[in-house]
């Protein structure tokens, strides 16, 4: 029992541990995810969420220790952004014929996210923290993270606004635009990219290809603009 | 593989390193993407030898969001206690973005009438 107690005090403060952990997690979710045929609801960082946080409270793992092992899958999303100039790239001729629509769309979608969290926020009395730490949710990650501290918001707080913002897209977006029978992929996936950044980018790549680069251009885009148009609209509305 | 993550990540640097330098507002891994898209239009070849590398990444984003999502357990204080008023507010708050980016979107492809694909 002893020997059980110390390797088990290595295991749970070990990097490798989590690490390990959050890949499995993901590979069992995503394969849960593949076996319901990619159904909206089961999404994959959901999934993996799900399996994991259990996994920490019945384990007594605070999230600084489970962090320092998944770290080095979080710190990939940095490069990911860097790579969406593949798809880009790619899709070069079609997101030329689509420049202004591109354009005012992200205007309109990136605008509307920040204006509609701070305003919604606002109206049913949730704590000036919390409405500063919701402001940048429809940006991915690292951006909105460096957002949320410059206006004074808590960054912690803010990583998890905006996964469930990226969760809750990537599972409205598909039943949403089928029931207004928007066929436009290209509209589809863009929106799905700005409203829900990454998340809602892989959503995109399950379901079109083409889907899935204007979801990448609409999150690289909205990460520029959410960056620029938040500490503005902050000073203005709060 | 070793060449393309070298690359992407050193994007990345040179993008951090010219938007903190200039105290610039723009993310540093979006500054690292545009000057990716330079490059690849100085050397086309470049995108041929990123995609086996990039098509993993971008197949497997999702996985990427787990580290963060985890992060819910180490905010439950705040989050339980609003967490109705909190997942209203972020799904109206979604929910009307994308349709602002759809709508304006189909609306200014309809007006501009350049392609109907």
């Amino acid at each position: 029992m002893t020997e059980f107690a110390t390797l088990w005090s290595y295991l749970s403060a070990s990097p490798l541990t989590w690490l390990t952990a959050t890949l499995v997690a993901y590979l069992v979710g995503s394969r849960i995810s593949r076996a319901l045929g990619h159904a909206p609801v089961a999404n994959p960082v959901l999934l993996s969420v799900c399996l994991i946080a259990p996994a920490l409270a019945l384990t007594g793992t605070d999230y600084a220790t489970y962090f320092e092992g998944a770290q080095f899958i979080h710190f990939l999303l940095g490069p990911a952004t860097v790579a969406l100039a593949v798809p880009l790239i790619d899709n070069r001729k079609i997101i030329r014929r689509s420049v202004l629509p591109i354009v005012l769309a992200l205007i309109a979608g990136s605008v509307v996210a920040v204006i509609s969290v701070i305003g919604l926020a606002q109206a049913l009395g949730l704590p000036p923290l919390v409405v500063l730490s919701l402001a940048p949710k429809s940006t991915t990650a690292p951006v909105a993270l460096g957002v949320s501290e410059a206006v004074g918001g808590i960054p912690t707080l803010t990583a998890v606004f905006v996964i469930v913002t990226g969760i809750l897209g990537a599972i409205i977006v598909t039943p949403m635009m089928n029931l207004l029978r928007i066929t436009d992929w290209r509209a589809r996936g863009f929106a799905a990219g700005v409203a829900a950044h990454g998340i809602g980018t892989a959503r995109a790549f399950q379901v079109n290809q083409t889907a899935g680069a204007f979801a990448g251009i609409g999150m690289a885009l909205n990460a520029l603009l959410t960056s620029l148009i938040v500490p503005v609209l902050v000073r203005a509305l709060i | 593989m070793l060449f393309s993550l070298a690359l992407l990540l050193g994007c990345q640097l040179v993008g951090e390193i010219v938007t903190r330098g200039a105290g610039l507002p723009v993310p540093g891994p979006v500054a690292g993407l545009a000057l990716l898209l330079a490059l690849f239009a100085v050397r086309p070849q470049l995108v041929a030898a990123l995609r086996p590398t990039t098509s993993v990444i971008l197949a497997n984003l999702s996985l990427l969001f787990v580290p963060a999502g985890v992060g819910v357990i180490g905010n439950l204080d705040v989050i339980a206690q609003d967490w109705a008023a909190l997942s209203a507010v972020l799904l109206v708050s979604t929910l009307l973005s994308m349709l602002a980016a759809v709508g304006t979107f189909l609306a200014v492809r309809g007006l501009t009438g350049r392609d109907s694909a």
